[in-house]
This record gives structure tokens, sequence and C-alpha cells, in this order.
């Protein structure tokens, strides 16, 4: 990768250096309780990795943490701002779209299938967000744009469109458009499951190359090689709850929880 | 004579041509290939070329036509003007009925049950009518409000009290097309949305991107590419359609063909006027199609479909290299022949 080096917005962490704080949250999807009370915290500058069976509901709680999903029950908060809600007293006021929306612009979300606009160029792909939510100068949005492609390696493909592009590099697009927004975090869904083998190792190494500067990220992934490589946590899920959480070396290679030896089991 | 086998490839030998050019048994990569010969499929095309030539020659030759009265009244000042009419009625149509209708179709997608529900309701109710119905209601209400001298609060520029009859029916004619309209193309607009895949919305909403922006700059123009044939064909027919207000006596193109037939009872050349006429819009808009179709295109495809010039450049290229290779095997083959 190219070490040209963008600053994402500055790890200024609450006082205690918590950067994402979800606490006890609960959602249902009619019956099913898809979260049953997850608790995590994410301080500034590090990276988790969450694991988990299929339909444990790790993608579940990376959209209650933009809130695209609404939760249940407790709370998110991003930089100590309570997520979805404004709180007056013991009460939680659901706040207007217009405002999720700005919270959003703090959040960059990496999705499993890249969700790239294909009418629009990758560059403007990346400037449509910072142009029309933060109100940037078309200019400015483009040269932060050509340097983020840049750092993910793409310089050459700004003016082509997303389907003239192999998945490896659409996905690199993706993470691109997250930044251009200087989110204060980034969240990943299975940013490598739609892509060939052989163009894991590139978006990989774009993830990597963040969390070596200092971005925020919480990466749900199936990459065990990447979590033990990068991730200061290590976060495991099943049924809706985080069984076991805490370093790499001691949830995967000394796992305490019997699901979680179960799981290391089948994916190692 | 040797060298001329040298150049010659194997394939072209064909059988008789002596023992000393074989067929090449061996490679097929290198035998001459002979495309099927659509016998019956060429009968079919020569019979229906020659149809068509007869058709073609009765039309000119066949007084019936009256191509002298055609000729007369195609390009007169009042066809001219009729023309002009019915291209207005269309544009204002197409332009008031797409944009009520995309309103309508967001109404219906919104998750207020009431907005929905009215949005429904006004769609199921102008589909039910018959266009000429609505159009001769409009009509005798606008002559009603006329007489009252009121104005009707949808549209104050075509009712203003001393507006004279033309604006008066022009002005229902506007309404009527309108409305009717409007209700085909909020389905029309609502199918194109419900296309885009829902993880466009979803990606749009993550980046914090405003509603309504989500809405004009990531949705409509995805939804196009499914809106565009369909609405093409609504836009056609309505430029067709245009024609039924001929009962409210509006100088568009039917209208003022019937009259014309009507004083001098040359039925068929007008007809054929405004057949003309019907025909030269329709392509005309057609070809428009084609182009906002492929403005849309972009990006949907890794390599864009040529244009039809493109495709015609590419056409003549291919003739001109069939026609080289075909020549090819002629020339080896002829000093074969001499040599006998
Ligand atoms: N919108 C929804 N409506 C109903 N059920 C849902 C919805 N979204 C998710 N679920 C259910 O919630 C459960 C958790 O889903 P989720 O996508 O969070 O799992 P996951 O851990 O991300 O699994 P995977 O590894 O397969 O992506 C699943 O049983 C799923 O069927
Ligand atoms: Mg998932």
């Amino acid at each position: 990768m190219s070490d040209v080096t963008v600053a994402v917005k500055d790890a200024k962490p609450t006082a205690d250096g918590v950067m994402v704080d979800v606490h006890g949250v609960h959602k249902n999807f009619g019956p099913l309780q898809v979260l049953r009370g997850v608790d995590l915290t994410v301080r500034a500058g590090e990276v988790t990795v969450v694991l988990g069976p299929s339909g444990s509901g790790k993608s579940t709680l990376l959209r209650t943490i933009n809130h695209l999903e609404k939760v249940d029950r407790g709370w998110i908060s991003i930089d100590g701002e309570l997520i979805g809600y404004r709180r007056s007293g013991s009460k939680l006021h659901e706040l207007k779209e217009k405002d999720v929306l700005r919270q959003r612009t703090h959040i960059g979300f990496v999705f499993q299938n890249f969700n790239l606009f294909p009418h629009l160029t990758v560059l403007d792909n990346l400037i449509e967000a910072p142009v029309s939510a933060l109100r940037r100068p078309r200019k400015e949005a483009e040269e932060t744009a050509r340097r983020l492609l840049e750092r993910v390696g793409l310089a050459d493909k700004t003016n082509a469109y997303p389907r003239q592009l192999s998945g490896g590099q659409q996905q690199r697009v993706a993470i691109a458009r997250a930044l251009a927004l200087e989110p204060k975090v980034l969240l990943f869904d299975e940013p490598t499951s739609a892509l060939d083998p052989e163009l894991v190792g590139e978006v990989l190494d774009v993830i990597k190359d963040l969390a070596r500067t200092g971005t925020t990220m919480i990466v749900v992934t199936h990459e065990i090689g990447f979590a033990r490589e990068v991730a200061d946590t290590v976060v495991f899920m099943d049924d809706g709850v985080v069984v076991e959480q805490g370093p790499p070396s001691a949830v995967l290679d000394s796992p305490q929880h019997e699901r979680t030896r179960a799981f290391l089991s089948k994916v190692l | 004579m040797a060298s001329t086998t040298d150049t010659a490839p194997p394939g072209a030998a064909t059988p008789g041509t002596g023992p000393e050019a074989p067929p090449a048994a061996g490679d097929p990569a290198s035998l001459k290939v002979v495309p099927t010969r659509h016998y019956a499929r060429w009968a079919a095309g020569a019979a229906v070329v020659v149809l068509i030539a007869q058709f073609v020659h009765g039309l000119a030759t066949n007084p019936v036509w009256e191509w002298q009265v055609f000729r007369d009244y195609v390009f007169s000042e009042t066809i001219v003007q009729a023309v002009w009419v019915t291209l207005q009625l269309t544009a204002y149509a197409t332009v008031l009925g797409f944009l009520l209708g995309t309103v309508l179709a967001f109404l219906r997608l919104s998750r207020s049950p009431v907005l929905s529900t009215v949005a429904w309701t006004y769609i199921w109710i102008f589909r039910s009518i018959p266009m000429i119905v609505q159009l001769v209601f409009w009509f005798n209400l606008s002559a009603l409000y006329k007489e009252l001298g009121f104005g009707i609060p949808f549209g104050p520029v075509f009712w203003s009290v001393d507006s004279n009859s033309i604006i008066g029916t022009m002005g229902a004619a506007v309404i009527g097309l309108t409305l009717h309209q409007a209700a085909y193309a909020a389905e029309i607009v609502r199918g194109g949305v419900i296309a885009v895949e829902h993880g466009q919305l979803e990606a749009a909403a993550a980046l914090g991107i405003p509603r309504l922006r989500q809405i004009r700059r990531i949705v409509l123009p995805q939804a196009m590419r499914a809106i565009l044939p369909t609405a093409g064909n609504e836009i056609i027919g309505l430029l067709k359609g245009t024609s039924v207000v001929y009962v409210m006596s509006i100088g568009e193109l039917f209208y003022q063909v019937q009259v014309i037939y009507g004083r001098n009872g040359r039925v068929i050349p007008l007809l054929l006027v405004a057949t003309a006429w019907y025909v030269v819009l329709t392509s005309l808009l057609s070809v428009a199609q084609y182009y906002v179709e492929r403005r849309y295109a972009r990006g949907a495809d890794r390599t864009p479909p040529p244009t039809p010039l493109q495709r015609a450049r590419r056409f003549i290229r291919t003739l001109r290299a069939a026609a080289a290779q075909r020549n090819q095997p002629v020339i080896p083959l002829k000093p074969l022949g001499d040599s006998r």
C-alpha cells in the first residue's frame, strides 16, 4: 500500500478513552431475540474484531451502532454522544431522521457487498456524502478523495465506474468512501466475505494499514489470522450475547468457554 | 506452380483441383468454413420483399390516396399549427403528469398509512375513469365555472376569470390528461424505485446523506433504468392519446384533420397527413428515448453498448473483412485453374 497518510479525525476520546460504548443492548425481530444484552467498549485507536457463528447477531450489533436498526433496550454512545436518542431526565427521546443522519457521518460503515453507487464514478462515490451531508466545498472534497484513493492504491481508478472494478478494488473504494467523512469509528461487516480468496489480502492490507495509523475500528470477520495480527480485542458472540472477550492471544489460543472452543475448532 | 501452392491455404483446395493439393485432413483450424445455407429463410425474405414492393407501388400509384391533396395539406399552416397544439398537450401532460406521478409514487411508498392510502385511492380512481369521460367532465366543469366567474384552485393560470374559451378548454384538456397520466406515471415510477437494490438506500443512509438527496441523487437515477422503457411507451401513447381531446373541439392534429375533410370530403389523404405526423413525432420520441436511456445506463455495464453510429461503422468493417476473406481463396485458385 502507499504510505500517504490521511488524517482520520484525531482520536479525541472522552476522559476515560472510550470511543464506542455499547450498553445492555437488546434487539428483537418479532419473537426472535437477536441481541440479548450486549455490552462492548472500544477505546479510541483500538481495533476490535467480532467473531461468532452465523446468526449470532454480529451484523445486527454493527447495524444498531450506526442506528440502521433501533435498539429495543439499552443504549449506545460514540465519543460520549448517545446514538439515535436524546436524553432528558429519565427519558430517551428518539432523534429526528435528520439528526440521526448527522450522527452517522461520524460512523463509517463498510458493507459485505460494498454497496457502491453504480451510476456514479469512483470519485463521485467518494465526494457525495462529504458534499451533501457535511457541506464541504466540492474542490476540497475532491482533494481528500484523491488522497484517499491513493492511500488504498486506486489513484488510477478515479473516473472508473464501480462495475468496471474487481471485487477487491470495489471494497477498497468503499473503505475510502467511508473514510472520506473522517469518521470517529469505522465499522466493517465481513468486508472480505464476498471476495474471491485471492482478493481478500488486498482489502485486509488496507484495513491493517488503517489499524497502524490509529483508526478506531470494529471488524466483523471470519479471518482468524487477521484477528490475531491486528486486533487489540477479540470479541466472541453467540446467540445474541458476548460470550467472551479479551486480547487475541487469550481468546484465540486459550478460550475459556466451551462455545468459543467449539467455534474456533470449526474455523481454524 | 510451387509458389502458388505455398501461398494457398490447404483448405482452399477442393476435390478435383489435382493430386498436388490434397485436402489437409489433420488440422481443422486451417479448413475453410462454409456457413449454413438458409434456403427457406431466403425464399421467405424474397417473398416478403416482393409483397412490400407491391404495396409501396400501390401506395404511390393508386389514385385513391390522392397524394396531391396530401402534399397540399401536410405543411399547411392549419396542420402545422395543429401539430404544435398536439405537441403542447403532450409536453404539458408529460411533465406535469410525471411530476405529480413521482410525488404520488413516493406517497404510496411512504411509511405513513394515511399518505399511502391517499395515493392508492387517487391511482385507483383515475385509472378507473376512461380518459374521454374525464375530459368531457372537465370540459363541462370549465364551462360552468367560467360562466360563474370562478377560478379553479388547481391552476389559476388556466382559469382566470377573463380567460377566453380556448384557454379554458386547453386548460381543461391539460388537467384531464395530467390527472390521468399521473395515475399511470405513479405506478411506473414506483416500479422503478422498488427495483433499486435495497443496499443502495442503506449505504446512502449509512453515509448520512440527507433524505431528499438520497432520493434525487441515489434512488431516482438508478430507478430511471426501469422507468424509462415504460415511460417511453406512456409518452408515445399520450402523444396519440391527445387525439381524444377532439371531443372538446381543441384544434389539435386529429381534430383539424377532421374539420378539413368534413369540409372537402378528402378523407383518406387527410388521414394520411395525420398518420404521417404521428409517425414522425413518434420516431423523434423514440430516438430521444434511446439517448436518454443510454445516458442513464452509465455505469450499468462494464462496457457500454455501442451507439447506432458506432454499430454502423462496425458493421461496415465486418462487411469489408468478410469481403476480403471471400476474395482470398479466389486468388490461389485462379493460377491453379490456369495450370490446367
Ligand atoms: N430484519 C430482520 N428481520 C427478521 N430477522 C432478522 C432480521 N435481520 C436479522 N434477522 C435475524 O437475526 C439473526 C441474526 O442475524 P445477523 O445478521 O445479525 O447474524 P450474523 O451474526 O451477522 O450472521 P452471519 O455471520 O451469517 O452474517 C438471524 O437469525 C437473522 O435471521
Ligand atoms: Mg452478518
